[in-house]
């Protein structure tokens, strides 16, 4: 793998790949999130509760815990929905062209120029009852339209490739050509817009929670800062409550920009020229 | 005649590894008043970095670690960034290989003439330095009325006559061009090559011209310097170099192209390719592809020796004088 | 050429401008059940007397009428969209949701608008210098920041800065977009209670806006000053300044600028978060509350505006990056 030679992907991943582990393994090393000691309410963090303890007696660090499953639950089945419409649309749109682009371009276009937020609220407010997988089901829904112009132009430029078009006259059917010419060469870009959609899912979920949209029974971060703003944890300075999920999804975050950051510059030498190593090198030499 | 610019044992390296890579080594070479100077070489050869440190315009990672490049008197490796700028296109202006890629896609044509015109000419008014940008593309043979054109609404030969003009725009003493006519088609080529040595002849700038295509400068070059593996393998006039040429690299690339003027003769391409500059061969860059190398040539590295009319840096030619 | 481009784009919002109002139609009537007979008995139960006929119909007409098809349903609810009319607040009753609507909108206006162009210009100033000054000090230290603060959820910015400034300082007010004791109108006094209660949800949104233009602007900049089109710049000796503005960063602005203006037709949108946590009295507030009290006709009409607000402004984009790259084609 050539992207691992960038330090930032190699962070980027670790830190993406602890909190996937965080959110397997949880229940294994967290305790109950939802049990209640009546003897500690409202504590900060101590010896006892790591990360203290909410207004309902719960232990903070467990519910951060638990709340990874919760987050990246919703975001990579949000990422999966999202990317698999994308393909569906992206790539036949840019591979046959003609009224399939035309109709195809157009739904793109219209889901992209839509505001998705306002959208997913007026939705959400007619469906009654959302779990992760339904909050998930209205991520994705919502959230393909990018993914699909990048596809689209991608498998464009890759249809009108010799290579393809050589196939296309020998007689090759075009659902082998598309599954075994177009779609491999789209893996990376594929690949990017999955993580994205994770990401992009865990943030959404969070603000979706944060609007009271999302059934306050499941566990997340976003339910976690929802929880913590109904009670004022804010103006009651109980920081403990609402800081560690926070810093979670930022943390995530941060990740996913470090990958994408990463793999931009082994794919794009002018910002790999641009890089400090390189700079202060040269400073050096040139001072010498 | 005096010498406008003189080079001396110029070097280039690129720091972007752990080992800096060498790309320009220790190049010398002189240009007099309206001389043409033709440098030929293959892709990696070091003439592109050649040409952004001859006209400073190299970024990071490439880094002038020697030399000088001395401009009537004036060191342009010394000179500070203020002073460098004054000296800019009044003095010392550029050609660049794609017109396309030059020239500003959002402005004007002839607004790109006039913040240049202005910059060095704070007097100009704006109405006279359109004015002026007009008179300057006429030069060229492109009508006044476009200097209100945007660059992508002129055709490819217009552009790159346009970047010539605009080179010219503030009477500079050298112009270095690179490889100006690779992007147009053959008959584009000659039209603007001709353009170009009438300007010469007219205003008697002195040019540095850059290409892969050694042909072409036999027809346009007063003297041709050939690179190979970041050095020059030999110097001479553009008579003696076709006529005579010595470094086995020379004959070869003479070889490989169909004269232009002269009766067809067998072409020979150039076995193997250009050396990587990361891993340098030892001794003479060019002995693993010469098919004249003969013992010591992968250990001792020639140096440009001067024989009559030309320089050379090859073993075959030990003490400057003439084997072949 | 120019206008073939123009008259396709043209040709595009009034599809989806169609397609939004479509969708608001058919929204209430895929819904289980009877959503209008619903809301009149909310609004019956709410008021205490019966709903006047001429309310019935205009609910019948937004939300489902059992009595009439599709099509019919459908020509009736144009009608009365024609008519400006969004129908009754169930919350408010009986204030029509245009009304209200027209009430939040200045404030949604002052505060997000002034907010995204500052935002804009704050981040797209800072992400040219950190480009062309690319592996600078400046740059190896903003950039990394950036790039976490950009990760970092917006309504817990909002939350921590409504702590601090607000209850541990008390620099600020807690909630609300004016002083409720204050009478409203052009007074000084009133003004300055306006600004007070403006100037932490603005900051808050600057804060956590300008990062994402700060690396956009960033990376499309150093892309752009290796450009031949800038080395000739530099070659010419004009004055770094211009051939920061006028040759790098005047191209590399392209498609952050496109950015832009989505960003200014999501302005109608409100900041949804920011007004939620500061309460603050603006179109996002207004749609948070509608959805929170079940107030159907305020949600559609709400969206309905917001939608079509976002659809003008990628027009109005597409008109102004028409005049900013003079290469633009038919064909794109």
């Amino acid at each position: 793998m050539i992207m691992l030679r960038s330090w930032k992907v190699r962070i980027g991943l670790s830190i993406l790949g602890f909190f996937i582990l965080l959110a397997v393994l949880g229940p294994l090393i967290g305790g109950d999130p939802r049990a209640n000691d009546i003897s500690s309410i409202s504590q900060p963090p101590s010896a006892h509760h790591l990360f203290g303890t909410t207004q309902f007696g719960q232990d903070v660090l467990a519910q951060t815990i638990a709340g990874a499953r919760g987050s990246m639950l919703v975001g990579i089945l949000a990422a999966a929905i999202g990317t698999l419409i994308a393909i569906l649309v992206g790539v036949p749109a840019g591979y046959f062209g003609g009224a399939v682009d035309n109709g195809l371009n157009f739904l793109t276009n219209l889901f992209l120029v839509m505001p998705v937020l306002p959208l997913i609220l007026i939705v959400a407010g007619y469906v009654q009852g959302t779990g992760p997988f339904v909050i998930a089901l209205i991520i994705g829904l919502f959230g393909w339209s990018g993914g699909a112009r990048t596809l689209r132009a991608q498998s464009l430029s890759l249809s009108s490739r010799d290579f393809v078009l050589a196939m296309r006259m020998v007689g090759e059917p075009h659902r082998r050509l598309i599954f075994f010419e177009i779609l491999p060469h789209l893996t990376g870009w594929i690949s990017a817009m999955f993580l994205h959609g994770m990401i992009g899912g865990v943030m959404a979920e969070a603000g979706l929670a944060f609007l009271g949209i999302t059934d306050s029974g499941s566990i997340s971060w976003g339910t976690m800062i929802q929880a913590a703003q109904q009670q004022s944890a804010v103006l009651r300075g109980l920081w403990w409550w609402f800081v560690p999920p926070g810093l979670c999804i930022a943390l995530i975050g941060t990740a996913a920009t470090l990958v994408n950051f990463g793999v931009d510059e082994v794919s794009n030498p002018k910002l790999r020229q641009a890089r400090r190593s390189v700079i202060v090198r040269t400073r050096k030499v040139v001072s010498a | 005649m005096s010498a406008v610019l003189v080079v001396e044992g110029l070097t280039v390296d690129y720091v972007t590894g752990a080992e800096p890579v060498r790309a320009c080594d220790d190049v010398s070479f002189e240009l007099r008043r309206g001389e043409i100077l033709g440098v030929a070489g293959e892709s990696g050869s070091g003439k592109s970095t050649l040409i952004t440190a001859l006209t400073r315009l190299q970024r990071p990672p490439a880094v002038t670690t020697a030399g000088r490049i001395e401009f009537h008197g004036t060191d342009l490796v010394a000179l500070g960034p203020d002073d460098l700028r004054k000296l800019r296109w009044t003095s010392l202006a550029i050609v660049l290989q794609s017109a396309m890629d030059a020239l500003n896609p959002v402005m004007r044509v002839g607004a790109q003439f006039v913040d240049v015109l202005r910059a060095h000419d704070k007097t100009l008014s704006r109405k006279d330095a359109w004015t002026r940008a007009a008179e300057l593309l006429g030069m060229v043979g492109i009508s006044a009325d476009r200097v209100r054109s945007y660059p992508h609404e002129l055709s490819g030969g217009m552009r790159q006559r346009a970047s010539i003009a605009l080179a010219l725009a503030c009477g500079p003493e050298l112009v270095v061009m690179d490889e100006p006519t690779t992007a147009v088609d053959v008959v584009m080529q000659r039209q603007i090559l001709a353009q170009v040595l009438r300007l010469r002849r007219e205003l008697g700038f002195a040019v540095v011209f850059v290409t892969h295509d050694l042909s072409l400068l036999l027809e346009l070059a007063d003297r041709i310097a050939i690179m190979y593996g970041g050095r020059i393998v030999e110097i001479g006039t553009a008579e003696s170099l076709y006529g005579k040429p010595r470094h086995p690299y020379t004959r070869g690339l003479r070889d490989s192209f169909p004269p232009l003027r002269s009766p067809l003769r067998k072409l020979n391409g150039i076995p193997g390719s250009p050396p990587d500059l990361r891993n340098p061969p030892p001794g003479c860059p060019f002995h693993p592809r010469c098919a004249d190398r003969f013992d010591g040539c992968d250990e001792q590295r020639p140096e440009l020796l001067t024989i009559e009319d030309h320089a050379v840096a090859c073993r075959l030619y030990p003490s400057g004088e003439d084997q072949s | 050429m120019r206008l073939a481009f123009l008259a396709r784009r043209l040709g595009f919002y009034l599809a989806a401008a169609a397609a939004a109002i479509g969708l608001n139609f058919l929204l209430p009537r895929l819904m289980p059940g009877d959503p209008s007979s619903a809301i009149v008995e909310e609004l019956e139960r709410v008021s205490g007397q019966q709903v006047p006929a001429e309310t019935l119909m205009s609910i019948r007409a937004i939300f489902g009428n059992p009595h009439a098809n599709l099509a019919q349903q459908f020509a009736d609810y144009l009608r009365q969209l024609s008519h400006g009319d969004l129908g009754v607040s169930v919350v408010n009753f009986p204030v029509p949701v245009a009304d209200l609507v027209w009430q939040a909108l200045p404030w949604t206006l002052l505060l997000v608008g002034t907010t995204t162009i500052t935002a804009f210009a704050i981040g797209t100033l800072l992400g040219v210098v950190a480009g062309w000054k690319a592996g600078s000090r400046f740059d190896a230290i903003l950039t990394p920041f950036t790039t976490f603060l950009s990760s970092v959820p917006y309504f817990w910015v909002a939350l921590l800065a409504l702590w601090i400034f607000g209850f541990v300082l008390g620099w600020t007010p807690l909630s609300g977009g004016y002083d409720a004791d204050l009478p409203q109108g052009f007074s000084f006094a009133y003004a300055v209670s306006v600004l007070h209660h403006g100037v932490l949800p603005a900051a808050t949104i600057v804060f956590s806006a300008f990062g994402g233009w700060l690396l956009g602007m960033r990376n499309m900049t150093v892309t752009t000053v290796r450009e031949d089109y800038v080395l000739l710049a530099q070659a010419k000796g004009l004055s770094p300044k211009r051939v920061m503005f006028r040759y790098a960063a005047r191209n590399a602005m392209l498609p952050s600028f496109t950015g832009f203006a989505m960003a200014l037709g999501g302005v109608v949108g409100g900041a949804l978060l920011t007004e939620i946590v500061f309460s603050y009295p603006g179109i996002g507030y207004l749609l948070y509350e509608s959805l929170q009290k079940r107030d159907y006709p305020m949600m559609q009409g709400v969206f309905l505006l917001i939608t079509l607000a976002v659809l003008l402004a990628n027009l109005v984009a597409d008109l102004a990056y028409v005049l900013l790259d003079p290469r633009i084609r038919a064909n794109r």
